[in-house]
């Protein structure tokens, strides 16, 4: 990753909106450490760069809303918001063809497993977002009999949006967030890797989604 | 001869109680088949129509069903139907599934809900919760098991039906609600086109539905438990999630089911913003209404359409209330705030520019010819099934049914405006679609009326800190954007309410699925479904 070592202040770039402007970038600079401790083959490193751009600027979102933060990503992305600008707008209906899915509504004991085996039909790499309070930590509904109380409990969760339900520039924020980190995590040599082993595979892909996010 | 004679001539031992709007008679289970049957078969009487059923648990007077019950002939008869089951162990009661179809998920609810047994209905699983769930949540000793259960679910199509044997005894007689060979779809939960958590098992004869089975649940929160353990003034923020589409509706109506119980007197602002809010609301459901139908049908230029309109009204109400989907206004006494300086203005500019959209509408969509092909005659609901599924709101209306809660029991200023309610005989998806479009247009009149006659007073009434309801059973109901919302509340005089229970507007809606469905193709039910316009965490609450 050569961005980071020539332009520290500008990791990862989103248009229009500076890098200062974004929180959380500690975490981003973290990975940044990381990947430059490990050591990148100048190649693939380069490759990797061309593929991260082309991955964060195209995730599609899986269709996936059970109650009122449903709405709201509607909202984002009808006329007005239009997260279309950030090329987001292919929400896929099938999970197999999607890259990142927003949890928008509670999830319920019912739904749980259903929602665990469609994160489960999604195709590698894949990311979560957690969209409103109840996603987070039950919200409102914290104290049902019939509430899961967050979802990082059954998924690791890379971008949470609180709110209830959050507003349509707050979700595109969220993925904004959502972007800066694919554009910076190692396509080869992580994620693709064939030498590593299946359980530790599982446990990296899951150390890496929910680093400090 | 009164419903009252009527009544305590049949049924002597039967409790009756004269309130001011309806009548409360209370009575034994072993009584009810016999009861149900006279209320809704003599000619004087007929109660055709079903408001809400709901579960009851009375600690040691046992479990109890409660029914509220209206004829549609004469709007004055109404009725509370109180049955108690003193027999905690083995809670037994009969159906009435048969007369009034809407008992029929509803009985499944309060199975669910407290592990009370209808003898006699057809399928007596659980509605709302898995099968392997354990224990009856809304009892009041109810202690939930620890842990998350992370298993898939099995599909599973058998179900349970009870009886009476030769000597009275109720007997348990398992059956497949699918016949062996035939060929079933599993639609949902996560269908983009059932909006929201929906599941269907449906039975295909080539492209024809045979049969359809609804399973509800995967977004039930269980809001009418935490709301037994809330004061008043928290679980009115709980309204606003359960149709987030009638947000402002259902909290009026839990709203005023309380001031009505604590006897408060409100200004006549007040009543004045919470009518043009609840229309402004109404428009604001049926756009998005409009644009998510059209998206389902293929049609997703009038998703951005609808959606695009749709924003200048959340603009307008996010100006006074804060919020754009859960607006936390209605409060107990009032509004939370008064309204914005440019509140009035700016409705003026939405009435204004609404004609336009809606030309733009009947252009792209009312018109097109395969819309219509796709709707006209598809999804025929008859009358008599409308009210005996309780389908109320532009659906039952659709069907030649004037259900309109704003004319039947007028609330707010609705006495005072003149508004015509849309009633179409049709039956089909086409007249639902086409009454949700004149309702627009309904709406806007009302608001134009009221918009320039906002009376000056208080826009929140004082109320004590802690709300305690007298005791007592109250119910009110208001015309949400899809149909008759309904709060049954049972007061023991404490800081929070006894039991709570929301009549939803969506679940008489999939009640009647199965029988609008058959025999359309399946295809058509996603159109079917769209024209019905649920809201799942309505349905599930």
């Amino acid at each position: 990753m050569e961005v980071g070592k020539t332009k520290k202040k500008e990791l990862v770039k989103i248009k229009s909106i500076p890098y200062k402007d974004f929180k959380n970038n500690d975490y981003l600079e973290e990975m940044v450490r990381e990947l430059h401790e490990n050591g990148v083959n100048v190649v693939v490193g380069a490759l990797d760069e061309a593929i991260n751009w082309g991955r964060g600027n195209s995730l599609w979102p899986l269709t996936f809303a059970t109650s009122c933060c449903g709405i709201e990503f509607m909202s984002v992305g009808a006329a007005r918001y239009d997260m279309a600008r950030f090329g987001l707008e292919v929400a896929r209906a099938s999970p197999r063809q999607a890259d990142f899915i927003m949890v928008a509504g509670t999830i319920t004991d019912k739904m749980a497993p259903v929602l665990k085996r469609l994160y489960d039909q999604m195709a590698d790499p894949k990311y979560v977002i957690a969209v409103g309070g109840c996603t987070i930590s039950g919200g409102p509904f914290k104290h049902s009999y019939h509430v899961v109380k967050g979802i990082d409990q059954i998924l690791p969760v890379d971008v949470f949006i609180p709110g209830c339900p959050p507003r349509p520039e707050a979700m595109l924020y969220g993925m904004m967030q959502l972007q800066r980190k694919v554009k910076l995590q190692r396509f080869f040599g992580d994620v693709n890797k064939k030498e590593v082993s299946e359980k530790e595979y599982e446990e990296r892909m899951k150390r890496d989604m929910t680093a400090n996010s | 001869m009164s419903v009252q004679n009527k009544i305590s001539q049949q049924f002597p031992t039967a409790q009756i109680e004269e309130k001011s709007d309806r009548l409360i008679v209370s009575i034994n289970a072993e009584l009810l088949r016999e009861m149900a049957v006279m209320l809704y078969n003599d000619k004087e009487l007929r109660f055709d129509f079903m408001r809400s059923l709901t579960g009851m648990d009375w600690g040691e007077a046992g479990f109890g069903v409660v029914y509220h019950l209206e004829s549609t002939e004469d709007i004055k008869r109404q009725l509370e139907l109180k049955v108690v089951i003193p027999d905690r162990e083995n809670p037994f009661i009969d159906t009435v599934s048969d007369l009034w179809k809407t008992a029929l998920l509803n009985e499944r609810e309060v199975y669910d809900y407290f592990g009370v047994i209808f003898i006699g209905h057809p399928d007596m699983r659980r509605l709302y919760l898995r099968s392997e769930w354990k224990g009856f949540p809304l009892r009041k000793d109810y202690v939930r098991a620890e842990g998350l259960d992370m298993t898939n679910e099995e599909p599973d199509d058998s179900t349970v039906t009870w009886y009476r044997d030769k000597n009275g005894v109720p007997r348990s007689r398992r059956y497949n609600l699918f016949e062996s060979g035939e060929y079933v779809v599993n639609i949902g939960p996560q269908h983009p086109a059932t909006h929201g958590v929906l599941r269907f098992r449906v039975s295909l004869e080539g492209e024809f539905l045979k049969k359809l089975d609804v399973h509800c649940g995967y977004i039930h929160r269980g809001v009418e438990k935490l709301c037994e353990s809330m004061t008043y003034q928290q679980t009115i923020s709980l309204t606003d999630r359960l149709d987030y589409l009638s947000s402002l509706q259902n909290r009026h109506a839990l709203c005023m089911c309380v001031e009505k119980a604590m006897g408060l007197e409100l200004s006549d602002r007040i009543q004045y913003i919470r009518t043009i809010m609840d229309e402004l609301q109404r428009i604001n459901s049926h756009l998005l209404f409009f644009a998510t139908f059209c998206m389902d049908l293929g049609a997703l230029t009038s998703f951005f359409y609808g959606f695009r309109d749709r924003e200048k009204i959340l603009d307008i109400l996010e100006e006074t209330t804060g919020g754009r989907l859960t607006m936390h206004y209605n409060v107990i006494g009032g509004v939370e705030e008064d309204i914005h300086p440019n509140f009035v203005k700016r409705v003026k500019e939405l009435l204004a520019y609404l004609p336009y959209a809606l030309e733009e509408y009947r252009k792209v969509f009312t018109e097109n010819i395969i819309a219509k092909n796709r709707l006209i005659g598809v999804g025929h609901l008859s009358r008599e099934d409308a009210i005996s599924f309780g389908a109320t709101g532009p659906t039952g209306r659709g069907s030649n049914w004037a259900c309109d809660v704003r004319k039947r029991i007028p609330y707010g200023v609705y006495d005072k405006v003149d508004f015509k309610e849309i009633v179409r005989s049709e039956c089909d998806s086409y007249a639902r679609y086409l009454i949700r479009m004149d309702e627009i247009k309904e709406s806007m009149r009302i608001i134009e009326t009221l918009i320039d006659n906002i009376p000056e007073g208080n826009y929140r009434e004082k109320t004590k800190a802690v709300i305690r309801v007298p005791e007592g059973s109250y119910y009110t109901a208001v015309e949400a954007s899809r149909g008759e919302f309904g709060v049954y509340l049972e007061s023991r005089g404490d800081k929070s309410p006894y039991r709570l229970k929301f009549r939803s507007t969506g679940l008489p809606l999939i009640a009647g699925i199965d029988t609008i469905s058959r025999g359309e193709k399946i295809a058509d039910l996603i159109a079917i479904g769209a024209s019905l316009d649920y809201v799942v965490p309505d349905i599930d609450r």
